[in-house]
């Protein structure tokens, strides 16, 4: 038990101690022409609902799953705006959170939860933009969280431990992240210009940082995955991540009441 | 808790030299946004317009990143203690 608190410690500490100045995926208001705006707009809202939908049934089903979308939002919060210098490249950018939060609530949920934090960010912390909202949901949102857990679900069924598929799920989510905010930018800002010739520079301009923090971010997943296994495995369980029987029995709360 | 105290000292100095050796570097530490979003939609002549609630001025940000820290420190740590209740000793 005390190996997995000080797992966990470590890594929080480390993810704490590294912040520095700088932004990173989002995209910046006005950046996307209103038609191209409104189009992702569109996917998020379908994805929003069907989350929320979601969280509605799984919330009646599992009392502890609403401290649980609770925990796994302010995470997601917290470390999407949290920039990180990344050395060989000289400039900052953020993990998502997103690929732990698939694996922990399910990736609609997981939509759900970016969507707040994007939210707040762009209300708030000059983090993204209103009009772009919807263009960043999809990219951290939906993509992200998409990615990280069928990647996740196809290693588990392909036989890697759970913390190699946690990891790869980190991984992946973030690098999907940015491939998918490179093909909104591709999209919509290409002009007489090859699509694909500007998704390809896009997506090399973003290499250099999001190489070497995808793997940070796979390290941060396999930690908290490996958090919950050995404190308290039953929440796996009970989430469907780990498929047995859900053998949870309501514990007494320590004293947040 | 002696283990945790030595982790955490152990920490602090690899923070401190993580920190002396990236202000030693050449780098401007400019976020992703603004060397790879910003710069292509200006180039292709969408630039980025200022936030419609704009917070960069002075120190507010850093008031409402501070503000945003607490409060999402608060609700992590509020569920955290609901999910992984302290252990009880025999």
């Amino acid at each position: 038990m005390a190996k997995g608190r000080t797992d966990f410690l470590l890594l929080l500490t480390l993810a704490l101690a590294l912040p520095s100045t700088g932004q990173a995926m989002h995209i910046s208001e006005g950046i996307l022409p209103p038609k191209w705006a409104a189009l992702w707009y569109a996917i998020a809202i379908f994805f929003v609902a069907w989350g929320l939908r979601d969280l509605r049934v799984k919330s009646a089903r599992e009392p502890f799953f609403k401290p649980m979308v609770g925990l796994i939002g302010a995470a997601v919060f917290v470390i999407s705006c949290m920039p990180i210098p990344v050395p060989i490249a000289g400039t900052c950018s953020h993990p998502c959170g997103t690929g732990m939060a698939a694996i922990l609530i399910g990736p609609t949920l997981s939509v759900v939860v970016s969507s707040v934090a994007l939210l707040l960010q762009a209300l708030f912390l000059a983090h993204g933009g209103l009009t772009t909202l919807g263009g960043n949901i999809v990219s951290m949102g939906i993509a992200g969280a998409f990615t990280g857990w069928a990647v996740f679900r196809l290693s588990r069924r392909a036989g890697l431990s759970p913390w190699a598929a946690a990891f790869l799920c980190g991984m992946f989510s973030d690098w999907a992240t940015y491939a998918a905010t490179s093909f909104e930018l591709a999209s919509a800002l290409h002009g007489n210009s090859s699509f694909l010739h500007m998704f390809a520079a896009i997506g090399a301009s973003f290499l250099p940082t999001q190489l070497p923090l995808g793997i940070f971010e796979g390290v941060v997943t396999a930690g908290v995955y490996r958090f919950i296994a050995v404190r308290r495995p039953s929440l796996l369980e009970c989430l469907g991540v780990e498929a047995r029987r859900c053998p949870l029995v309501p514990q007494k709360t320590g004293g947040a009441k | 808790m002696k283990k945790v105290m030595v982790l955490s000292a152990l920490v602090l100095l690899c923070a401190a030299g993580l920190t002396f050796l990236l202000s030693r570097q050449s780098g401007n530490w400019a976020g992703v946004d603004e060397v790879v979003v910003e710069k292509i939609a200006k180039q292709a002549g969408r630039p980025a317009r200022k936030p419609y609630i704009n917070t960069d001025q002075g120190d507010l940000l850093l008031f409402f990143f501070l503000i945003a820290g607490t409060a999402g420190g608060f609700v992590g740590g509020y569920c955290f203690r609901e999910l992984f209740p302290p252990e009880k000793k025999p």
